[in-house]
């Protein structure tokens, strides 16, 4: 490794380590979906369905999450309506 | 009681049929009667590693079937005492494995083996769910590498949800991470993950570190498991992830960069 690299590795980090820290964010994200139902999904379409016959509304307005603890779930809806 | 341990991925081409060879291969040089099954059904390549694949008459699947008994199935091995394989079909109809069909296989091999290898299929779809359903321990082959890695974690939340174990609300599966295909001078350049990078992501016990090594397509080549190889790194790297396997300690070796000598370097070795 000559001085330039030597130099230039100082400023931007080595592959590995962005490889490590995709992965990290890429995993913790799929685990927390792992415990969701797999109706989830349809569930959310069909509920984004019902309100656009009131109201217009993007994909991206409605938020949905499933929260598991030890005896009760929650489910989390939460909606941005149109000024 | 026999104990099955599935050797599984995700991903394809990390390693699976080679460490089951060699792991498989391992357990039986240490006395206790061992059989590998080959569960990549349509794709049997475990009989080529193993070496003996001119003498595979009747197969898995045929078992299942009742077409043969298991003893007519069974091919032992020539090399190692105590270890015996059990190929897979090159049938095309995937749903040739039925959970009935290979329950009762395996409840028939643990009356005589102490170890049953489950050589898993890559991806995570039938075969490779089937592979993993009845094991008591996961081998998690993986490369360190961002898509196997990725592969790596979905396969440990289906052994985590869809294994017989976790249905059964039972102790879960024993998971253990094998890495194979491991450059240390990669690792000390910053161009790949290295041991703890892994460890860390996936959360789970270390079994071992395959170093890189040319040995592995020499062995395939060969057809000869290449824990046999007495000269190579992968071979000891093998030797003792089998036992720690079987609850021995060993310190992880070849994870340093090799030294080159003088005359190597002189020679641009």
């Amino acid at each position: 490794m000559g001085i330039f690299d030597y130099l230039k590795s100082k400023e931007t980090p080595s592959s590995a380590s962005v490889a490590k820290d995709r992965l990290q964010i890429i995993v913790a994200h799929e685990r927390s979906k792992r415990h969701e139902p797999d109706y989830l999904p349809r569930m959310q379409q069909e509920i984004i369905d019902v309100i656009r016959k009131y109201v217009k509304i993007g994909d991206e307005d409605v938020q949905i999450q499933l929260e598991n603890t030890a005896d009760c779930s929650v489910l989390e809806l939460n909606v941005t309506l149109p000024e | 009681m026999a104990k099955i341990i599935v050797v599984t991925s995700g991903k394809g081409g990390v390693g699976k049929t080679t460490s089951s060879a060699a792991i498989g291969t391992g357990i039986a040089l240490k006395g206790h009667k061992t059989v590998i099954i080959d569960f990549d059904v349509g794709l049997r390549n475990l009989d080529l590693v193993m070496g003996c694949e001119r003498r595979v008459v009747y197969d898995f699947v045929n078992v299942i079937n009742k077409e043969a008994t298991l003893s007519q199935a069974l091919i032992k091995d020539k090399r190692t005492k105590d270890l015996f394989i059990l190929p897979a079909s090159q049938t095309r109809d995937k749903d040739a494995l039925t959970i009935e069909g290979v329950q009762q296989v395996l409840e028939d091999l643990a009356k005589e083996f102490d170890y049953i290898i489950c050589d898993s299929p890559a991806g995570i779809e039938k075969g490779a769910q089937m592979a993993l359903y009845f094991a008591d321990v996961a081998i998690v082959v993986t490369n360190p590498e961002v898509s196997s890695v990725r592969d790596s974690d979905r396969i440990l939340g289906i052994l985590q949800s869809k294994s017989k174990r976790a249905e059964e609300g039972k102790e879960p599966i024993e998971e253990h991470l094998l890495l194979t295909r491991y450059h240390p001078e990669r690792v000390a350049q910053g161009e790949m993950l290295s041991v703890s990078d892994v460890e860390d992501i996936l959360a789970i016990p270390l079994l071992g570190v395959i170093p890189e090594s040319e040995a592995v397509l020499k062995a395939s080549n060969q057809g000869t498991p290449v824990i046999l190889d007495e000269e190579a790194d992968a071979g000891f790297a093998y030797t003792d992830a089998v036992d720690r396997l079987m609850g021995e300690e060993r310190p992880l070796r070849f994870l340093e960069v090799q030294k080159k000598g003088f005359m190597k370097r002189l020679l641009g070795g």
